[in-house]
């Protein structure tokens, strides 16, 4: 089989369903009552991705990576952790001391945790960079913002549960943020919490949200992501419809089959993230506060707040904004904002390009200027909210949403530049 | 049996079918709605922890003046503080500073809405959870103890609300309101009743 791949030619199919003799034995029978061979041939060795992807598409696959290792190890959580305001923390310290290899298993949960949101802020920010929410990928975009909310809630539930202090104060004031609702506010939190406080009932709840609704939940919008997904195509560093263009087989020319070539290249960069993660789990868990915050060491005390409330680092962006606005109601309205703003990202983009190669000094100062926010705004969610932390805030908050803002005028105003018939690909 | 017509695809009634279907959809919606409501309701205060949010009960002999105590009420803790006349001095001549210094928007009985916001001018009873989001704020009593106006009062840790010794909020506070005051009552004029006051048990 002459399969040139340093060329870039698409192979052809190893497993053309039409050419492929008929099967017999077990896997005719198999095949007769379970669409295993028709799957295949449609989603893996049929699915064509563009053949130019770069090193911003590992990110989807480490995912789902690291969704399989949520699920697993959150398994082997459960096996151990007793849930209840008075045996929470002590079974987690008996997860770290006591149970073989307990300790292993919840740094992987932990360091998981934050692995996740590493990795899907770098997939959101691949969207943002090469126009991957831009139509026929809305619906797409849409979808993976759901997966990012439900992770969210995920990750926040997920933290209370070890029933440590910094656990019971960010479930104070995430939950309190429901009561700034005009009228409905504080009956809402009372129905949340079931009781007067943070209490046994609302972990309980936690818990039972965190091991089985969401992570249903999770799967579920997963599915839905990879299927909207397999349906319009991957978009592509060049933002280029590989669909267009194609041969005289109907085929894409620009596009390759996702297996074998691309799982092997999302082997290899999973490789490469299993190290990183290792080096964490195994030499700094708790990554100085940041992944694992001390406070957390301590059992949920509720006549006593910790000096110094931050989130873990995945929302301090919104925790900054939280705290830069002067009046609690319309701070949480801004938080809600700065999260949804991203769905609407498919509508604010005028752009005739999609791709950041091709698109202009504006669009480009844009997402800088987006970016450092950003990550200024995480960095400033962790420091205490006083004095000049307090001004920069606001300033970062203001470049955030002017981003989104201004974004359906710097998109149709921007000078962008030609995008070319096909993808740019140089073998190597 | 053979007079049982045999009706062609073409022949079905349309709007019988579609009508039925509807009205098939609406009812199961209203049978999901109620359905749901147990399953909402679970998720209410049970009766034990109604049963635990039972007033509390405080000796007020036992505090010095100057000093604060914190019991528990309904899982909150209770600030009950003994202000000297001194301190209750200091409660005026700030109110430009404050966002509502005749507490109209704050979440207080009715007889505490009023410049010291309590019952009698020694006793300050508020809930001890910030009203920004619910951290507990700290006591900062000291004439200028954060900064050289500071008339004393209560500072919040996380995001820096500041509060009077009356409990009323400080201009440039993410708090919007007062901290509360629960419904209290003296059952004697050494005994603070935490929960329960004229109108009954809150």
């Amino acid at each position: 089989m002459a399969v040139k791949t340093a060329t870039g030619a698409p192979a052809p199919l190893p497993a053309d369903a039409a050419a492929a003799p008929a099967k017999k034995g077990f896997w005719a029978w198999l095949n007769k009552r379970l669409p295993v061979d028709e799957f295949i041939t449609t989603q893996m060795t049929g699915y064509l991705a563009p053949k130019n992807f770069n090193i911003w598409y590992f990110f989807g696959s480490l995912a789902l990576a690291v969704l399989v290792l949520q699920l697993l190890s959150g398994i082997y959580l459960t096996m151990f952790y007793k849930v209840g305001e008075t045996t929470s923390f002590d079974s987690v310290e008996y997860i770290m001391r006591e149970v073989s290899y307990g300790w292993l298993i919840r740094y992987l949960h932990s360091t998981g945790a934050s692995a996740f949101f590493i990795v899907v802020y770098l997939h959101m920010y691949r969207a943002l960079l090469y126009g991957s929410y831009r139509p026929p990928r809305e619906l797409l975009w849409l979808i993976g913002m759901l997966v990012y909310l439900a992770l969210m809630a995920e990750a926040f539930m997920g933290y209370v549960l070890p029933w440590g202090n910094m656990s019971f104060w960010g479930a104070q004031v995430i939950v309190n943020l429901f009561g700034t609702i005009p009228g409905i506010g504080p009956g809402l939190v009372e129905w949340i919490r079931g009781d007067y406080g943070i209490a046994d009932a609302t972990l309980n709840r936690f818990y039972a949200l965190h091991v089985a609704l969401i992570p249903l939940g999770l799967l579920l919008l997963v599915v839905l992501h990879l299927t909207a997904l397999h349906q319009v195509g991957s978009n592509n560093p060049d933002g280029v419809e590989i669909k267009e263009k194609v041969g005289p087989d109907g085929k894409p020319l620009d596009g390759i089959p996702f297996h074998p070539y691309y799982t092997v290249k999302d082997v290899f960069g999973l490789g490469v993230f299993a190290v990183l993660f290792a080096l964490v789990v195994f030499f700094v868990p708790t990554l100085g506060g940041l992944f694992l915050e001390s406070p957390n060491f301590e059992p949920a005390n509720p006549l006593s707040t910790p000096e110094h409330i931050a989130p873990v680092w995945y929302f301090t962006p919104y925790y900054a904004m939280l705290r830069a606005v002067p009046d609690q109601r319309l701070g949480a309205l801004l938080m809600l904002f700065a999260v949804s703003a991203f769905l609407f990202l498919p509508w604010l983009d005028g752009s005739p390009v999609k791709s950041i190669r091709y698109k202009g000094w504006m669009s480009r100062t844009a997402l800088a200027v987006f970016t450092v926010s950003f990550v200024a705004l995480g960095y400033l969610g962790l420091q205490p909210a006083e004095g000049l932390y307090v001004v920069l805030a606001r300033i970062f908050t203001i470049f955030y949403f002017l981003f989104f803002l201004l974004m359906p005028f710097y998109t149709r105003l921007d000078p962008v530049k030609p995008v070319p018939e096909r993808v740019t690909y140089h073998a190597h | 049996m053979a007079d049982h017509a045999v009706v062609a695809d073409d022949e079905v009634d349309l709007s019988r079918r579609k009508f039925l279907t509807r009205a098939t959809i609406a009812t199961g919606a209203v049978g999901a709605a109620f359905a749901a409501v147990p399953f909402i309701e679970s998720w209410s205060p049970s009766e034990r922890a109604r049963a635990q949010g039972v007033p509390t009960e405080v000796d007020l002999t036992k505090i010095e003046p100057g000093q604060m105590v914190t019991p528990v009420w309904r899982r909150s803790p209770i600030y009950v503080v003994r202000r000297t006349p001194e301190m209750v001095a200091r409660i005026a001549g700030h109110d430009a500073e404050l966002k509502d210094p005749g507490s109209h928007s704050s979440d207080q009985p009715e007889y505490a809405q009023n410049t010291l916001r309590s019952r009698t001018e020694e006793f300050l009873v508020l809930v001890g959870t910030c009203t920004h989001l619910g951290c507990l704020p700290k006591q900062r009593f000291a004439q200028g103890e954060l900064y050289p106006s500071w008339p004393g009062g209560f500072f919040c840790p996380c995001h820096g609300s500041r509060f009077d010794l009356a409990g009323r909020v400080f201009n440039g506070s993410p708090a919007s309101i007062n901290l509360r005051v629960p419904p209290y009552s003296y059952p004697n004029p050494s005994t603070l009743l935490v929960g329960v006051d004229e109108k009954g048990a809150a």
